[in-house]
């Protein structure tokens, strides 16, 4: 009950805030911006074809009726949650009249399998490997990995992932440049292999950044925890390494890794969109890319929402694992 | 300054490095200014020698279309590089401003501004980003571009200088400050900005890391001003005109590499500053200063005498 109260509602409360300020942003974004969207909609659609005035005005009027943009601020703010709340994210317009919640729910599996997979897998790598090098700091292998990782950590997602597809899609066409998978989707061997042929890159490319990321800050914790009293004295109590690794170091800088994942999935999807769009791969990040060339206005609000919703409801998620790694919360 | 620049320079390595590559892109640079032509000119390269790889005449290769790579990528990278000062001055503006107020004012101010200040790390940024841009796209130049960015990266660093506020707030001279009667507008200026200005300068320079990695990203999905040169538009182009596939590497690898050098310049140069400002490796260097050098390489690393 303690537990409840002390921990678990702030977080709520704070995902809720989160939540709140994203939509309210992204309500207010359009509304600020020195160009109409409306306008500019009229003006690419009556760019190529002449269009009878008489339909402009009705164009205008059905336009500004789906973005939500008659009545006061006010009435529009509250509209737009109506909305919201009713998971009405309006229709396509270059795919006229499919819901844009088609589009996202073809998408999401692929971007959730995705980011899940190689959050975890560069998460528990990164640790691992960044404790150890950080407990072996003087050795050579060490030093040479971390100058690795101090290059790769700077470079975006973007750059790792083109570096990735000239090698090993290009030059060397081990694995498949575009697209999720071949043949119909179906549970047979064929198709389940192919999902991971397809995806083995773009989660090549995810995990590398998230990694480095990672790494550095294990490399950091790690340094100074090893300069303690007690690893200090397990090593002069000849307890076994991998024991002082694993036991000591890593379970002693868990806590800021737990706590930081939360706040770091944001970035990691950030990376995921754009390697989806590099690859091609079939999650929101290409839905996005498709959308932003189509300027299907609707889609891009909608991933835009579903995105900070998802990754408010990812942290929030994370954080509420923390007890089982913190004694000191869950005892209280 | 200049002490402190020595001192950088004589114990981390990184920033040694770091130093080197930034002076590197401090000349190419300069160099863009004395383009004998605008670089994104087409054209400009005799016809006979369009699309060829690197030679001694066109260093860096030249595209199809007749433009020099060289030139191209060198004003790239200024361009890029104005775009990244632009959003760092922004973000890290707010953030100072913000972080300050939440950290002397405390209470009530300080819960909802740090609430606030959660959420938005916990926001993606990326698609917001895309989300103005495709808005404002055909208006954004560099210049809109920059603020744009800055606009949203302020978030992290607002949190790093409210922790800094709040320790500083608490140390003994604060305490003696308040007590001889000095005006708490005197406090922050006099005694306080000057911890501040360090910490502000190492976040500075790691902000460029996000802000050109961003920019690059906003290019290559078209939502930059497209005409003219970036790193990132840079790829986009070399990217829309197939260059690999054409058999042109050179006019794709030369923004891809420029991108990773200069990256990892400020992030090297970042690591080197806030080596310096740890406080316990500022004592080691202290004891360095003031012992013989034998000495204090052993002060300097326990760990390498036990071993």
């Amino acid at each position: 009950m303690q537990l409840l109260k002390s921990y678990i509602l702030p977080r709520v409360v704070q995902w809720a805030v989160v939540i709140f300020v994203g939509v309210t942003v992204t309500f207010l974004i359009p509304r600020f911006s020195p160009v109409n969207p409306v306008d500019e909609m009229i003006g690419r659609m009556t760019a190529f074809q002449t269009i009878d005035p008489q339909a402009v005005v009705a164009m205008r009027a059905t336009m500004e009726d789906l973005y939500g943009l008659d009545g006061s601020l006010l009435e529009q703010y509250l509209a737009f949650w109506r909305r919201l709340i009713q998971f009405d994210l309006g229709p396509s317009f270059q795919n006229f009249p499919t819901p844009v919640n088609e589009f996202i729910a073809a998408g999401l599996p692929w971007t959730v399998g995705l980011l899940t997979t190689t959050t975890i897998i560069s998460w528990l790598l990164g640790i691992l490997v960044g404790s150890l090098v950080g407990y072996n700091q003087h050795k050579p292998w060490a030093q040479a990995l971390e100058r690795v990782v101090i290059v790769v950590y700077p470079t975006p997602y973007l750059i790792i992932a083109l570096i990735l597809i000239f090698i090993f899609a290009f030059y060397w066409p081990v694995f498949p440049m575009t697209g999720g998978a071949q043949g119909t989707p179906a549970f047979t061997w064929d198709y389940i292999s192919s999902i991971f042929r397809f995806g083995f890159l773009p989660a090549l490319s995810i995990i590398i950044g998230g990694f480095a990321f990672r790494f550095i800050m294990a490399k950091a914790l790690s340094t100074s925890e090893v300069a303690s009293d007690y690893v200090q004295y397990a090593e002069l109590a000849a307890v076994p390494k991998r024991r002082i690794v694993i036991s000591y170091v890593i379970r002693n800088t868990m806590l800021p890794h737990v706590n930081d994942l939360a706040l770091s999935l944001g970035a990691m999807f950030e990376g995921a969109l754009i390697v989806e769009v590099m690859f091609g791969y079939p999650g929101l990040g290409s839905k996005l890319f498709t959308a932003i060339s189509n300027a299907d206005y609707n889609i891009i609000m909608g991933i835009v929402l579903m995105s900070i919703v998802g990754i408010a409801t990812g942290s929030l998620i994370v954080d509420l694992l923390y007890p089982v790694f913190d004694p000191r919360v869950r005892l209280r | 300054m200049l002490t402190t620049l020595r001192d950088l320079l004589r114990f981390s390595l990184s920033f040694r490095f770091g130093a080197f590559i930034l002076l590197l892109v401090a000349v190419a640079v300069a160099t863009s200014f004395f383009a004998a032509d605008p670089p994104e000119k087409r054209r400009v390269v005799p016809r006979k020698f369009r699309g060829d790889p690197p030679s001694a005449q066109y260093v860096l290769g030249t595209t199809a279309l007749g433009q020099d790579v060289f030139w191209m990528t060198v004003t790239g990278i200024r361009n890029t590089l104005i775009i990244a000062s632009i959003a760092v001055v922004i973000g890290r503006g707010i953030g100072v401003m913000l972080g300050m107020i939440s950290g002397y004012l405390g209470g009530m101010t300080d819960r909802v501004i740090q609430s606030i200040v959660e959420s938005v790390i916990v926001i993606p940024r990326l698609p917001l980003l895309i989300l103005i841009a495709v808005i404002l796209k055909g208006g954004l130049t560099f210049v809109s571009l920059g603020i744009l960015i800055g606009l949203l990266d302020w978030a992290y660093p607002s949190k790093r200088y409210r922790a800094q506020v709040l320790s500083l707030r608490e140390r003994d001279f604060t305490h003696t400050a308040i007590f001889s009667g000095m005006s708490t507008r005197k406090i922050v200026i006099q005694e306080h900005l000057p911890f501040i200005i360090p910490f502000l300068l190492a976040d500075m320079v790691s902000g460029f890391v996000f802000s050109i990695g961003i920019e690059v990203t906003l290019s290559y999905l078209g939502l930059n001003d497209l005409n003219s040169l970036s790193l990132g538009t840079q790829i986009y182009w070399a990217n829309e005109w197939s260059s690999i596939y054409a058999g042109k590497p050179w006019v794709m690898i030369a923004p891809v590499v420029s991108v990773i050098v200069v990256a990892a310049g400020f992030y090297l140069v970042s690591i080197g500053i806030s080596e310096y400002l740890d406080p316990r490796k500022r004592l080691v260097r202290l004891q360095t200063h003031a012992q013989a050098d034998a000495a204090a390489e052993q002060a300097a690393d326990p760990r390498k005498e036990k071993e």
